[in-house]
Order: C-alpha cells, then structure tokens, then sequence
C-alpha cells in the first residue's frame, strides 16, 4: 500500500493548487539545477536503477531507451518527443497529469532533454484533450515567465517545449505515426529500422515518452532511483497510475504500488466489484488492446508487466477494466474490434483488410450467426494479423480476440447453438415504408 | 560487402542491399507488391516476409530491412534468412488472403488479366478458396484523366502510383485519403492529372486499378504480337515495345533501357498510336489540273515526279527531311539528290543552327543522359525539358533529388517539376554568364562536373549560331568541358535531327537551306516534313511530299507518295545523345503505302538514276561504308571535346528577344501526334490548365 509520503503525483485530482507556485510548493521544480549539474551520466544511471519501465504500454526500460540516443550531438539537433496521444480506451492518467499535475511532466522533459542532449520538447496532445491542452500551456507560459524554460534559463540547460495538439487519430499514438504527425504529414507509422533514436523527428535523433514515464522522471531523480525500485516486484518496479474503470463501485484513476493483487487494488481504491467479488466476470488488465483474463485467473494476481504477461494478457497502460456477469462479452470484444477496424490507418494490408474481416465476423458472432468453425477461422486471422504488420496496431486488433476465444469460446458457442436452434423464428424485419 | 545466407547458400552482396536484393541474388524468388526498385520503400503491402534466424518470432519484410542491420549469429556467422520455411509459407497466403478478400473476381473483364501480379501471384502464393463470407468492399471508380482508367476497387493500396507521381513525375497528383479500409487513392478533387509521365503508373499498377483508357477493353495481352522497337516522338529515342494485334498497333509499352528511359515513357509514347491509324495516306495522290488531289497509281505519282523534274537543273531541286526520317531514306534521299546533281538537302527545318562541319560534340548531347545523374550543377538554355524530353526531365528530377543538383534556366519555363533558379529571360542573361557577371557562373565553375543544355528555342532563331557559340564559350569558361567529362549539351526535339546531321544531310556548297528551299526550289521532296510553312511556296513549283499522314506537308503537296511510320519499318535513328538507335517493324503500312527507302529506290528507276541498293540491307552495307558509326547500334560516338573550344572562338551578334521553348504543345508536335484523338483531347485539356494556372 503506497502511502502519501511516496506518492509522485501529489495533486492528481487537481484539489491542489496547480499553478506553479502550488507545484513548488509541494516540492517540484526543487533543485532541478542541482540534478542538472549532477550530469547526464548519473541522471541515465539513475533511471535505469530505478528499474521505470515505460508507462506507454511495452514496458520498455525508460533508461535503457534514453542511453541510446548519440552520446554527442552531430550535425543534427536531438529532440524529446513526449507522446500525449492517449487513446486507448480505458486510458484516462495522462490527462489527468496534463490537467492537475503538469509540472511533472515540464520538468520531467527539461531533465530528460538534458539527459539525451535535447534542446527542444515536443508534447503531442490528443486532439480530443482540448482542457488538457489550455491547462498544460498555461503551466508552460507560467514555467517561461519564471525563467524555467527558455533560454539562459535558472535550471542551466536551454530547454524550449512545445505543445502540438493531433486530430484525434489513434494510430498516432503509434511513436513512428506520432513523428509522421508532427511533421505535418499524414498519420502513418513508419518501417523500423531505422529507430527514432537515429533517424527521428525530422530525421534527428529522437525519443518517444509516454507523459507518466517522463512525468515521474524528477521525482525518481531527486528521491533516488533506489527509493523508485523499493516498490513493487523486481523488473517491475515503481509506483504506477492506475485507471479502473467499469463494474466497479468507485472507478479512479489512483497511484498506487506495482505488483499490488488485483483484489487489493480494486478493494482499497475501487470500493469492490459491483454486486461482490463473485460477481465478477472478467478484467482487461492493461487497456483495451491486451486480452482478457477471467476472473479466477486475474483475482490474485499481482498488477504487473511480468506477472500479468504470464496469464498471457499484460500491464499495458494499467488501464483496467473491469467487467461484471452482466457484460455481454462477445458484444463488448466485438465492440473493440470495431474500434480497432475504425482506427487503422490503412497502410499495410494486414491489418487493414484484416481488422474490418474480424469485426464482421465478430458482429455475426454477437448474434450467434455463424459456424462453429469460423471461431478457429477467426482464430487464425487474428495469428494472421499478429507480427505481420508494420506496427503494433494489428497486434493490438487481434489480441483482444485471442483473449476472447481464448477464455469463452464456450460462450460463442453457446450462442450459436442458441441461434440455430431458434433459426426458424427468425423474422425479417419489418420496414415501414418511406 | 555483408555475408548473407539465403537459405542455407552464403552469399556475399554489397551492404547497402536489402533482404530482398539478396535473396534475388540468392535466387530466391520474392513475392511483392508494393516494392519497386525505382520507387522509395513503402513496405506496406507485407508480401515479401521471409524469416530471419535469431531475430523476433515473427516473419520481417524483406524489402525494407537492410542486410546490414541484420544481427549475426553467436560466434559471428552471417545472418540467416530464410524464404522457403512454413513460416513464410503461412506468411505469404495469410497476406494473400487479405489482399482477395476485398479484390473483385472480376478478372474475366479486367484488362490486367493476364499481365497481372495479384492473379499471377495468387497462382503461385495463395490458397485456392476463401474463407470470407462477409460482403466485398466496393470502392468508387475516379475521373483522373483521360489517359488513365481507374477501377478502384480493385486497388490494393500498394502506393507505387502516389510515389510515382511524387518521386519520380515530380507532382503529388495522387494521394491516400482515409484510412483503414476506406483508404482510397485519389487525385483529391477528381481533376484530370497534369503529368507528361502519368502514363507510366498503368504499368506500375501491380492491379487492373489503374489502366489504360483509351486501351480499355481492346484485346488481351496474349492476343498481342510484341515488337521491341524505339519511340520517335522525341529524340531521346526512348526503348519501346509495340503490341500488335494483326496490322493494327494496339498499344505501346516501355521497354527497359537504363541509359536511356530507364523504364519510363511518356504520354504522347504510350498513347499516340490511335494516330497511327487515321488521317493515313494509303495511296498516291497526284494533283490534277484543277487543283484537287486525286488518287493515283504508283506509276502515275512516279511519272508526275519525272514530268516535274523534266528539265530541271540540280540547283532547282531540293529536299527538307521531317523530324521522323529514319537515317536510311535520308540516305537514300541524299543520294538520289546528289545523282540530280543537287546538294540542297536539309534536316534543319526548323532552321536550327547546327552544322555538322563544326564537329559532332557541337550538336549532340554529350554528357549522354545517364551522365545526367553525375552533374551537379546544370544550366539550361531555351529548353523546356518538360515539354521536349519529359524522360530526360525526369532524369533531372533524379539527380536533383538524389544530390540537390543546382539548376538554372534562360528563358521562361514555367513548372519543370523541380526547383530551378530563374536565370533570366534571353541572350542578354547568357552574355551575363560569359562574362561572369551572373552569380550562376560562379556556380558553374565551382561545380565538379557542370553541364549546359542547349535547346532547339535557343538555336531555331536569327542569333542561334552566336547562342551556340557563346553557350560553347560559357562552357569552355567554366569547366564544363574538362578532362574526360563533357557537359555540353544540345538537346534535340526531333528523332531525326541528329542522325540528318551525322549523315551530312545539309546542304553543301551552294545548296539552299530549308528556309530558301520552301522558297525558291521548283521542285522540293519532302520527307515527312510538316512543320513548315508552305504557303509561301513560289507559284507554279512542285511539292512533292514522301510521308504518312494528311497533315500541312501533304495539304501543300502536288504529289503524295504514301510511306510508313515508324512502327512500320526497321529504321536507323540516332537520339540526342549520339545513340544509334533501330526501330523494327511491327506491323505493315497501311493500303498501297510503302517503305521510304523503297519508294525512293524505285523513284530513282523512274528517273534513270537507279541507286545502288535493291534492299535494305544492301542499302545499310553502303552507307556502313561511308558512315561506320551508324553500324554500331546502341552505342555512342563520342565527340571530340576540342570541338567545344573551337566553337567558342566563333562570335556573332547575340539577339534580344527571350527564349522560348521550341514546344508549343507538348501532345500535338508531329504529324502522328496531331492525328490521334487521345493526343487531342489531353491537349485541350492542358491547355484549360494552363490558363486555369495562369488566373
């Protein structure tokens, strides 16, 4: 159980004052010079001991990533690009940051921008995050005009952020398509290799950050990263902002401990399932694109990457949704599946042609209009899908299907059976006429 | 050089090669769609995966991942890769499946079927049913111009055609709007494309998507007898393939020449063919008393020519070649002319001043159109190569994009389809340049390997030798002509031009030009001459007109003697660059009409002054004796850099009006052109543009 002594995000639901002053006032932007003057090196070697996986989804170690950029700048300037573009459903903590707690995310891309030689910060804010965006800007105005930004600033390293609101696509999400984005071109994600570490904005070195992941960054630097990885389980460290929502009593987005039990987690923040523990019926641990996990599986299981990976779902953006008997579950992946179709970005052919194939099938399967054996057909698309495309996209439209397949195929079943056998009731509908 | 193992076989290929260039080497075939290997890598139609050892569970695309980032194995052995496990088996029909399910089964009316690479790829990769049961995706056809046909629904969204037009045409005329299944390629607003190279996207459609419109429904590919020939729209003598079914010439395709076209075309190449069907002069015409032309037989046109030539002296004859005579009927021309004691003979019609006396580097496009790419820095002067060499332009673009090439222009030429610096407008500027007042001089000298183009608007004017001869002296200024490189460039409108000049067909002594012969010869040959102004003819001379289509030459001839295109004959032409080049005949000239050379063989019998051929082999033999070079087909005689210097020495007075292009309209410069209704129709078109442009 964290306690508020450890907590990074100490104005989370914005009940504090969230200007600059009330920031400082609850301890950022304290010594940023002094970590500046610490080195690049020690702010690397801190990250990586403090074990912070990156808080986007693939859980990719934040110092690892940041030690990869060129250790000198060549003849092309470095740059921070901070990824604001949440859109996985279920995801709700970075607009939570950018509105109540944006100068973790300020300071944390000065002192990450220092650590990889950057000059210039990028933050990338969904198109539908409007509040977010004014609320973020007007942290950063305020950061300008109290000499923490800009040039010759009181923290000793030039540092210009800028905020570049997308249109709403979900693929920019993708780090590569975010890129693509900002350089004012069309959303598309781009063939790696080349990494962004090399060949990134503009053709620069480049990182890509989640907001949590360069958010918590000062706050690991002044406590230490070993204060950071004294929470939660080994490689899976850290404090982490969680979002449940669905059939719970209280949905909250919350900063609690890696590695808490699921049903710690839900019973201290949450105020327990709706309707009781026993009326649980499954969780999306990790926002909509990891697959479900039932029930008996996810109730003791402790929230984290390693953990959650080994019941064959994941952490992702510990956007948790939590869905009780009531749920039709088919209908609710289906629904998915239509997010997905409705937010591919075309490119390659996989996953273009492949997610409107499966959400067609899906929307049979609701209604149990369909074979028995189109669920292993279904089945093998989705592993048709999966590692053949450019990005992570297609893996994320198939993977909630696996999950589903995977967990109740007895339930798809059952519906077919239910169908069939009422096949002879079924009634054209009526139209009235135009 | 990186070691790769491609299926258990090491190889070794140099390091900039991708996954997929190696297993080509390997011998491995690779399946794709969307890679193209004069395109940019889009890596989107995920066709190609292959299996790396060592790397992620997961097939990688071949073309996009270099050999050079693959990881080798533990103790240092070359990567693995893999094209013939279960895996990419999987791969490939998981891929193919996707790419069927939203394709029409429409391929008994598609005009790909059978030169396709979805059918031929689904014969070789895919499975044979499907497993898709939901209702196919039915995509909206769009107007982009009346070159191209589209069927969009059949689209597999591979992107060459959008690169195409933004890499290699240097326009983004095409787009991919929406996303997911939506996606759809489009000209945006459904305007008519612009680009002199849009034809070139039917053929990199992998897809019946994009086909040729005028080609539509027409005959099928297996139908179709394929010649490979040369293009004489213009003289960059591009390599062409003439499918014919029967007599007539169904359509034109690129042929690969990576010294010339490489593998592009343009518009009036590909689609001028429906003109070499109409408007054809079939038979002899002679003109009767009261001035109608009426048909006639081959003897009677032969007789007429006697009758005209009755009594006339050498220097009262004369003949001008157009600008698609092949080297042999100017030979045959020449000669028959020299038998009537004539010299004036002229393939300068449009009074151009070149002369082949002052040496073949003062006339031909030295630095040879590959060389184009090792230049970096470029001069062009009265040339829009656009218009006059749309292939030869998009060879510019290359080396512009590729090494940011600077370029600057004399004369206004409007969108070239790269940035250029406008330089000025006429002679004036060039005199800047010579005297090295103009910064752009500068740019010449500093520059590795500089080169100047010369066009036909700079030369075809009153100053056009004193334009040659000051270009010859900016270039020996500035370092255009140094050591083994030569960058002093004519560039040449006409297929005929420069092999006219190699064969000397001008006139010697006291022959008349072009301009006096259209004047003052009682009798004048025309052999497919037609831009010409004839009505200034003198009263009472004869016109005789050796060509191919009732266009101005045989509006004003007396007597018209029906010949063939250059689908018809096996004709020797050189392209600007110097290269000779050899059409074959593809089909027969249409009615009584023959060969040029023949008509001429037999004429000289009617006349009594039989020439020493009776084939055209025999004909070649001869002219190999007097002119060896033009044995050598596809190679170039190249010219000899002093002539450069020897130019520059030459003065004259330079003129004052601007420079303008020798091309007034891009679709309609020859006879053939001006006969085609597809030629016509994008020419009004181009024209609404332009003055749409303008406003």
């Amino acid at each position: 159980m964290l306690q508020d002594k450890d907590r990074i995000f100490t104005n989370i639901y914005g009940v504090h004052d969230k200007s600059l002053k009330g920031a400082m006032s609850r301890g950022h932007w304290d010594g940023t010079k002094a970590l500046v003057q610490k080195g690049r090196d020690w702010i690397i070697n801190e990250m990586k001991a403090s074990g912070l996986r990156g808080r986007g989804g693939a859980g990719f170690p934040t110092g690892l990533k940041w030690s990869f950029m060129p250790k000198e700048v060549g003849e092309r300037p470095h740059y921070l690009v901070v990824n604001a573009d949440e859109s996985e459903p279920g995801t709700c903590k970075d607009r939570d940051i950018m509105r109540h707690d944006p100068h973790t995310l300020i300071e944390g891309c000065l002192l990450a921008s220092f650590a990889m030689n950057a000059h210039v910060a990028y933050i990338y804010v969904r198109g539908e995050y409007i509040r977010e965006r004014y609320a973020l800007q007007a942290a950063i105005d305020e950061c300008y005009d109290a000499g923490l930004l800009g040039k010759n600033n009181k923290c000793g390293w030039d540092m210009d952020v800028y905020v570049h609101h997308g249109a709403g696509a979900y693929i920019c999400g993708e780090e590569t398509a975010l890129l693509e984005s900002l350089e004012g071109k069309k959303g598309q994600p781009r063939l790696k290799p080349p990494f962004p570490a090399n060949v990134g904005l503009y053709g620069c070195p480049t990182t890509v950050n989640n907001v949590e992941s360069i958010a918590v960054a000062p706050t690991i630097l002044r406590r230490g990263g070993g204060w950071f990885a004294s929470f939660g389980k080994e490689n899976n460290t850290g404090t982490k902002l969680f979002c449940v929502s669905g059939h719970v009593n209280q949905p909250a987005t919350f900063e609690e401990e890696m590695s808490v039990p699921f049903k710690e987690l839900i019973d201290r923040h949450c105020g327990g399932i709706r309707g009781g523990w026993d009326n649980l019926m499954c969780v999306i641990p990790g926002g909509s694109s990891v697959p479900l996990v039932p029930a008996e599986q996810i109730i003791d299981c402790p929230m984290d990457f390693d953990s959650l990976r080994a019941l064959q779902s994941g952490l992702g953006t510990a956007a948790v949704i939590v869905m009780d008997k009531s749920t039709d579950i088919v209908k609710a992946i289906a629904r998915l599946a239509y997010f997905y179709k409705h937010e591919s970005c075309g490119q390659c052919t996989p996953c273009r042609e492949g997610t409107g194939w499966m959400w067609r099938v899906m929307e049979r399967m609701v209604a149990g209009n369909a074979q028995k054996r189109e669920i292993d057909m279904l089945l093998d698309v989705t592993k048709q899908i999966e590692g053949h495309t450019i990005c992570a996209l297609g893996d994320a439209a198939a993977w909630p299907i696996q999950g589903l397949i995977r967990h109740y195929r007895p339930e798809i079943e059952r519906r077919i059976d239910e169908f069939s056998h009422n096949a002879h009731q079924v009634q054209p509908v009526m139209v009235a006429a135009e | 050089m990186t070691k790769v193992k491609v299926d258990g076989n090491e190889i070794e290929v140099p390091d900039h090669y991708t996954i997929l260039q190696a297993c080509e080497e390997a011998g491995a075939e690779i399946p794709r769609f969307c890679y193209h290997e004069r395109l940019s890598i889009a890596g989107n139609c995920r066709m190609c995966l292959v299996e790396v050892k060592g790397g992620p569970p997961k097939p990688t695309a071949s073309c996009a991942m270099g050999v050079k980032d693959l990881r080798p194995g533990p103790e240092g052995q070359p990567p693995e890769i893999f094209t013939n496990t279960p895996m990419v088996k999987k791969a490939r029909e998981g891929v193919m499946e996707f790419l069927l399910i939203n394709h029409p089964l429409d391929c008994p009316i598609c005009d790909q079927g059978g030169e396709c690479d979805l059918q031929d790829q689904a014969m070789a990769y895919g499975v044979d049913s499907s497993r898709f049961q939901e209702n196919k995706r039915a995509v909206e056809d769009k107007y982009i111009g009346p070159l191209v046909k589209t069927i969009m629904t059949r689209c597999i969204h591979c992107t060459r055609c959008v690169r195409f037009t933004t890499e290699v045409a240097g326009i983004s005329e095409l787009g991919l709007l929406g996303r997911g299944e939506d996606a759809e390629i489009t000209t945006y607003l459904e305007k008519a494309m612009t680009s002199e190279l849009q034809g070139n996207v039917i053929d990199l459609c992998p897809v019946g998507a994009l086909t040729s419109k005028p080609y539509a429904f027409q005959a099928r590919p297996w139908e179709l007898s394929k010649t490979e020939s040369i293009d004489v729209m213009d003289a960059v003598g591009s390599a062409i393939r003439v499918d014919t079914r029967g007599r007539e010439v169904m359509r034109i395709m690129p042929r690969i020449n990576e010294a010339v076209n490489e593998e592009w075309i343009s518009d009036k190449t590909r689609f001028v063919w429906d003109g070499l069907r109409t408007q054809r002069l079939d038979r002899p015409f002679v003109r009767d008393a009261s001035g109608k032309l009426k048909p006639a037989t081959w003897p009677q046109a032969f007789a007429a020519v006697k009758s005209a030539l009755d009594g006339k002296s050498g220097n009262q004859i004369a003949s001008i070649a157009g600008d698609m005579a092949g080297v042999e009927e100017m030979y045959a021309m020449k000669e028959l002319l020299a038998s009537l004691d004539s010299t004036s003979v002229d393939c300068r019609q449009d009074g151009a001043a070149l002369n082949p006396a002052l040496g073949r580097s003062s006339y031909i496009f030295n630095p040879t159109i590959e060389g184009i790419e090792d230049a970096d820095a470029v001069l062009i002067i009265g040339s829009n190569p656009r218009f006059e060499a749309s292939v030869l332009n998009a060879r510019i673009r290359k080396a512009y994009r590729a090494s940011g090439m600077k370029i600057g222009v004399i004369g206004d030429m409007g969108d070239l389809r790269y940035d250029y610096e406008m330089l000025g407008a006429g002679p004036e500027t060039l005199k800047e340049l010579v005297d090295g007042t103009n910064k752009f001089a500068g740019v010449l000298k500093r520059a590795k390997k500089p080169m100047i183009i010369i066009g036909q608007g700079a030369l075809a004017r009153g100053d056009g030798a004193a334009v040659l001869a000051n270009a010859a002296k900016l270039a020996d200024a500035t370092g255009v002509v140094k050591g083994a490189w030569n960058g002093f460039a004519v560039l040449h409108t006409a297929a005929a031009r420069v092999g006219g000049l190699d064969l000397g067909f001008v006139p010697s002594g006291d022959g008349m030009d072009a301009v006096a012969a259209v004047k003052d010869a009682d009798v004048l040959f025309l052999l497919g001459a037609d831009e010409l102004d004839l009505r200034s003819r003198k009263a009472g001379a004869t016109t005789i007109y050796i060509g191919t289509h009732g266009d101005i030459g045989a509006h004003h001839a007396d007597i018209i003697l029906p010949a063939a295109t250059y689908t018809e004959k096996s004709a020797t032409y050189v392209n600007t660059e110097g290269r000779v080049q050899m059409t074959n005949r593809a089909g027969f000239a249409p009615g009584e009409a023959k060969e040029d050379w023949a008509i001429l063989r037999a004429l000289s019998d009617v006349l009594g002054q039989r020439l020493p051929f009776d084939s055209l082999a025999q004909l070649r033999a001869k002219l190999y004796e007097t002119h060896p070079h033009f044995a050598a087909i596809d190679a170039i005689e190249a010219g000899d850099p002093a002539v450069i210097a020897q130019l520059a020495k030459k003065g004259g007075r330079l003129g004052k009006s601007a420079f303008a292009s020798s091309v007034k309209d891009f679709y309609l410069t020859n006879p053939i052109a001006r006969a085609s209704a597809v030629m016509a129709e994008c020419s009004s078109l181009a024209i609404k543009g332009y003055a749409e442009a303008a406003e």
